[in-house]
């Protein structure tokens, strides 16, 4: 039943893509030169794939996403754990964090290439940013509306504030922490790209740039699929965990 | 199980409280919705700042976190905790006291087939009736041997039926484990079946305190606690 839903659901695609190739293949759009049938950008797929160009690039922004995503939302996590459960500290703390939260991640690019210049540190600097900010309010949020009951009976029971905290409070805020996770994984690879396009010499982003100026609009098409694979692998992967986690009692 | 002393307890709700809870008794506070009883317990529990004092046995509590009060406290809304089944929500307290976990196990299994509900040991919380939630709130709350046990209108949302049939297993509870208890109700039924003294709240004050008897229902509570139908 599962699978038939699945298949169900890869009907549309299926539609759209054929669709596609026969718009091209009958050139019925002006300008056809720059759309490419789904056929071609598929060979020119397998051309990058087994020259290694597709896969060197894509290891690059690969790295780059979970070195910032992890950094990035462990901070948050754990900044957004200390804010939400300690009052004082999110007094003093979240008039700052307001400050920095509306800059948009690729905001921080100038001051960041002159802070880390071109280099490694530079996207997994953006990544970290844009992973970080997400990931901290949504914590902050699941942490605060643990109802105070639960706190107040894990008391009665005897239990600690540290173990109130790792037995109770973080377990019931794991579905904002995951609402976070979840976005911000998307996030990070739209993020990743743009970086590239702009100021990385390597990544998808920047194979896309290049093949822009060659007027390859195949390879183009190539790295926006591989950009919007992995934003749904990666949003995909933790709706499954928070699924796996949190299912039974949810 | 020791005495519960309340001396000139005063806060946001409460005004003027002196109490005496004697050993093993058990005592119901009596008044209708929002005058000051579960703010009472949760004086008596630490959960709420007030001015005064508790004392347990004589000694004074008030510098004592809750967490080393050895309470059992049966909240009104249960509280259970959502993301751990029954097994794990009654073991809670133990495993806080970090016990040994076969004999943990055995003692949890063994309180769950008293109560009824060994069949639920791995039912997660909202897969539970009203009823069902009620005894593994009781379970959880009694598992760790606690010295004084609070309760806040435990039978308040369950229907007559159920109600009855566990104000029977807290009677029993109490008359076995003799724990000094404190019971809130707004129904004086409850109360007439349960207490050895009830406390008449009012506006956060006590307005009067005495034994049933002396308040001129001893006949009818001592036929509700000797008649087991009407008691279970």
């Amino acid at each position: 039943m599962k699978n038939m839903k699945a298949m169900y659901s890869l009907v549309p695609i299926l539609v759209f893509l054929l669709i596609w190739e026969i718009v091209a293949r009958l050139k019925f759009i002006p300008g056809h030169f720059f759309f490419p049938p789904f056929t071609v950008v598929i060979q020119e797929f397998y051309n990058l794939t087994v020259s290694g160009i597709l896969i060197d690039n894509f290891l690059c922004s690969l790295r780059r996403v979970l070195i910032g995503l992890f950094a990035g939302s462990t901070a948050g996590i754990l900044v957004g754990i200390l804010m939400g459960y300690e009052e004082r500290i999110h007094k003093i703390a979240h008039p700052i964090f307001s400050l920095f939260y509306p800059i948009p991640a690729l905001g921080w690019l100038p001051i960041l290439m002159l802070w880390f210049g071109i280099g490694e540190m530079l996207p997994i600097m953006i990544i970290f940013i844009c992973s970080f900010f997400p990931v901290f309010y949504n914590t902050v949020t699941g942490i605060k509306n643990v109802n105070k009951d639960f706190i107040k009976a894990a008391q009665t029971l005897g239990a600690s504030e540290a173990k109130i905290l790792r037995t109770v409070v973080i377990p019931l805020a794991l579905p904002n922490i995951f609402t976070g996770l979840r976005l911000e994984a998307g996030m990070a690879w739209r993020v990743i790209i743009a970086a590239e396009m702009v100021a990385i010499p390597t990544g998808i982003g920047a194979l896309l740039m290049r093949a822009e100026s060659l007027l390859r609009i195949d390879i183009v098409i190539v790295c926006l699929i591989v950009l919007a694979v992995m934003c749904f692998t990666f949003e995909r992967f933790f709706i499954c965990l928070e699924h796996k986690m949190t299912r039974k009692w949810r | 199980m020791p005495n519960i002393k309340l001396k000139n307890i005063n806060n946001f709700i409460c005004r003027d409280i002196n109490l005496e809870i004697a050993e093993g008794e058990f005592l119901v506070l009596w008044g209708s919705t929002g005058v000051g009883k579960t703010t009472l317990l949760n004086i008596i529990a630490g959960l709420v700042e007030y001015e005064g004092s508790v004392l347990f046995d004589g000694v004074s509590v008030d510098e004592l976190p809750v967490s080393q009060r050895r309470l059992g406290y049966l909240f009104q809304h249960l509280v259970l905790f959502p993301h751990l089944d029954v097994m794990a929500n009654v073991a809670y307290g133990l495993n806080i006291q970090k016990k040994p976990k076969t004999g943990m196990e055995i003692k949890v299994e063994y309180l769950l087939e008293l109560i009824g509900i060994k069949h639920l040991a791995h039912r997660y919380p909202k897969d539970l009736s009203g009823g069902e939630k009620q005894r593994v709130a009781l379970a959880r709350a009694i598992i760790s041997s606690p010295k004084i046990m609070l309760l806040d209108e435990p039978l308040n949302s369950l229907d007559f039926d159920t109600a009855r049939r566990l104000r029977g297993e807290i009677q029993r509870f109490h008359k076995k484990s003799g724990i000094t208890t404190v019971y809130v109700t707004h129904c004086f039924e409850e109360a007439l079946a349960l207490a050895d003294r009830v406390a008449i709240f009012e506006k956060g004050r006590i307005v009067r305190i005495d034994c049933l008897e002396n308040q001129g229902v001893h006949s009818e509570r001592a036929r509700r606690r000797t008649d087991p139908v009407r008691a279970d």
